[in-house]
């Protein structure tokens, strides 16, 4: 029924050790988030991707700054892996006029173009029709751009997801749907809102290939978004990419987790993508212990820095308001 | 700038708007359902030609999903293009509220200025063809409650043209209403009408007992009420209002000042309508010098209906207009 990739791309040493740094820069990051929120030092809504962070690294390998990316609330993950700088990105954590929005977008809606971060929505299943948006832009120009739409399994229950899939598929726009199905919509399992067993499947109805992919595997991830991408900028079109993964830390931090049992959640973060990878490298010779333990450590060095970097950020002056509504300020 | 004036109507206008945008900047798009001449250059007729002039990258028909067709415009928008997105009818605006209220109107304020989001909406409203509740209802009042988008509903074919020409230069979303008769009445236009600038309201007649202030294929009502009153010795100033949001305070607040008295006649509903905003603008600045309250005539607290006994009944008519002129000019 889905598809099944023939001709498998594998990375390099040095773009599998690129994938592990990007995965131990989100991981840090997202450790420290928590840690912050935990403290008091922050108050956000925080929707943790700890346990997805194999999926936006593999596939930001393969695009360049000027390719794009549309995300979702629980996107930091997807910023990252695109190498967003970490102190913008924490000052608009903290709400601080040197973050990426200057405070008025906060953690579900950053926004950071130089990298190629378009837009994050706070809407489940709103990224998908704007991606479409740079991607006709993308043709027009006649540039290889493409755009990547992140969304959840919950997303492809959408609306949106409909009308999108099936415009990029008549337009033949450069996409790639990529769905990181971790199991839950918000609270309910998979198999009790979604039709199929597998998301990839819905690709049929759209005329575009579809893979289910291990999102906890860089190198399956890898291969199947070589091959999107390729496609996309060969201009044959979109593809749906199903990434299957699980979150470790629940919907929205603080969450109880009352909807999972004790076991799933532990065999899950027994198959925790960044141990296993770091392993791979380490068994096949790509790096030693001692190359990621420093890698590990300039990333978290870097995202202190930028901790205490935006807790040193004023806040926004009560101006802000009456900026940014239009082009023109509105007058006070 | 020659004065030369042609017979034109709303539909021609706003057709010589849109290929002289196309002509003039190569950034200008447009898109929506049936928009392309192989299926007839609109629904009724208004981008005819577009495509055969600038081709099918340019000039694309979509299909009938308005989300998507708002999110391609958005994405388009946001990668330097200036997207004029149909939806057709503006009851059909519902369907995309999402795309339009969350994320046209807000990109800009949440990304802190980054998102620039120029494109135009154009749809077509109106009651007065029988096509009951989910056809014609005028809905402006929702877009001029959203911070970030701007709202013009023109009457002439002058404006038609001059306010496309602005909008589709404007650097934030514009909603333009198209109001039935409006599209299909020809007046004197101007052969080299140029950009007329939004926010600035148009006094059409001037008078000094009363001033009405309408817009939309209201205005039509109001012209015929207007010679009538005149008749009867009332002299009323005329305001065509032309964009809702953000209005012309300054221009509504002078002629209420000098008359002395306002009327708001609008087609969309009383209950929460336009005029209430502007009554109670007027009435806050002016309070004391007024020598009347402010009037308000729109459609009853119901769906538009379909008998034509009943459409009619529902929509603001001349006599209606008459006799709350003469009410409030016996005021004071």
């Amino acid at each position: 029924m889905t598809d099944t990739l023939t001709n498998r791309a594998v990375p390099d040493a040095a773009t599998q050790l690129d994938i592990y740094r990007r995965m131990i820069r989100i991981e840090r990051n997202d450790d420290a988030t928590r840690t912050q929120i935990r403290r008091g030092r922050i108050t956000a809504p925080y929707y943790s991707a700890r346990g997805q962070e194999c999926i936006p690294s593999a596939i930001s390998v393969l695009l360049n700054d000027d390719d794009k990316i549309c995300t979702i609330y629980r996107g930091i993950h997807d910023m990252v892996a695109k190498d967003m700088p970490l102190r913008p990105l924490w000052a608009e954590i903290c709400g601080r006029v040197d973050g990426t929005c200057k405070g008025k977008g906060g953690p579900m809606h950053l926004t950071h173009p130089e990298t190629g971060v378009m837009v994050t929505t706070g809407i489940v299943g709103s990224s998908m029709p704007i991606a479409n948006g740079f991607a006709w832009a993308a043709l027009l120009d006649g540039t290889k751009q493409v755009t990547v739409a992140y969304f959840g399994d919950g997303a492809s229950n959408i609306g949106a997801f409909h009308e999108a899939l099936n415009l990029a598929s008549v337009w033949k726009l450069p996409v790639i749907f990529v769905c990181q199905n971790n199991g839950f919509a918000e609270h309910t399992r998979y198999e009790n809102g979604t039709s199929v067993d597998q998301i990839s499947k819905r690709a049929i109805g759209y005329g575009m290939p579809g893979y289910t992919v291990d999102g906890n595997d860089p190198l399956d991830v890898y291969a199947h978004a070589h091959a999107a991408i390729e496609r996309a900028r060969s201009g044959e079109g979109p593809t749906l990419l199903e990434c299957k993964t699980f979150r470790f830390m629940g919907h929205v931090f603080g969450d109880a987790d009352g909807y999972m049992t004790k076991e799933e959640k532990a065999e899950a973060m027994a198959d925790d993508p960044l141990p296993k990878f770091r392993q791979k490298l380490i068994d096949s010779g790509v790096a030693t212990a001692d190359q990621i333990d420093e890698m590990t450590a300039k990333a978290e060095a870097e995202v202190n820095d930028a901790i205490e970097f935006a807790m040193s950020c004023e806040y926004p002056s009560d101006d802000e308001l009456r900026r940014d509504v239009f082009a023109e300020e509105i007058p006070a | 700038m020659s004065t030369e004036t042609v017979k034109m109507n709303g539909l021609q206008a706003i057709n010589a708007a849109l290929m002289e945008a196309m002509e003039a900047d190569p950034k200008v798009l447009v898109l929506g359902e049936d928009i392309a001449d192989r299926e007839g250059g609109g629904v009724v007729g208004v981008t005819r030609g577009l495509s055969t002039k600038f081709g099918d990258m340019r000039v694309r028909s979509t299909p009938i999903a308005e989300q998507a067709i708002m999110g391609a415009a958005i994405g388009a928008a946001m990668a330097g293009y200036k997207p004029v997105a149909e939806i057709m009818l503006m009851n059909f605006t519902t369907v995309a509220m999402d795309m339009i209220v969350n994320h046209a109107a807000k990109l800009r304020f949440m990304s802190g200025g980054q998102s620039q989001v120029p494109l135009v909406i154009r749809t077509l409203t109106g009651a007065g063809n029988q096509t009951a509740g989910q056809h014609a209802d005028f809905y402006e009042a929702w877009f001029c409650h959203t911070a970030g988008i701007k709202v013009v509903i023109p009457w002439t074919p002058a404006d038609f043209k001059g306010l496309y020409l602005s909008a589709i230069q404007d650097p934030d979303p514009v909603i333009i209403v198209e109001s039935g008769k409006t599209l299909f009445v020809p007046m004197d236009t101007p052969v080299n009408q140029g950009p007329i600038p939004l926010g600035k309201a148009n006094v059409v007649a001037p008078g000094t007992d009363i001033t009405i202030l309408s817009y939309g294929q209201m205005m039509f009502t109001v012209m015929e009420a207007v010679g009538q009153l005149a008749e009867a010795g009332i002299s009323a100033e005329v305001i065509d209002l032309r964009t809702i949001s953000p209005w012309d305070k300054e221009t509504v607040l002078a002629s209420a000042e000098k008359t002395g008295r306002l009327l708001v006649v609008h087609e969309a509903g009383k209950n929460f309508g336009p005029g209430a905003e502007i009554a109670a603008t007027v009435q806050e600045t002016l309070f004391g010098k007024l020598k009347a309250p402010v009037g308000r005539l729109g459609a009853p607290y119901c769906s538009v209906p379909f008998a034509k006994k009943l459409e009619d009944a529902f929509l603001v008519q001349p006599p209606a207009i008459i006799a709350e002129a003469k009410r409030l000019a016996a005021m004071g």
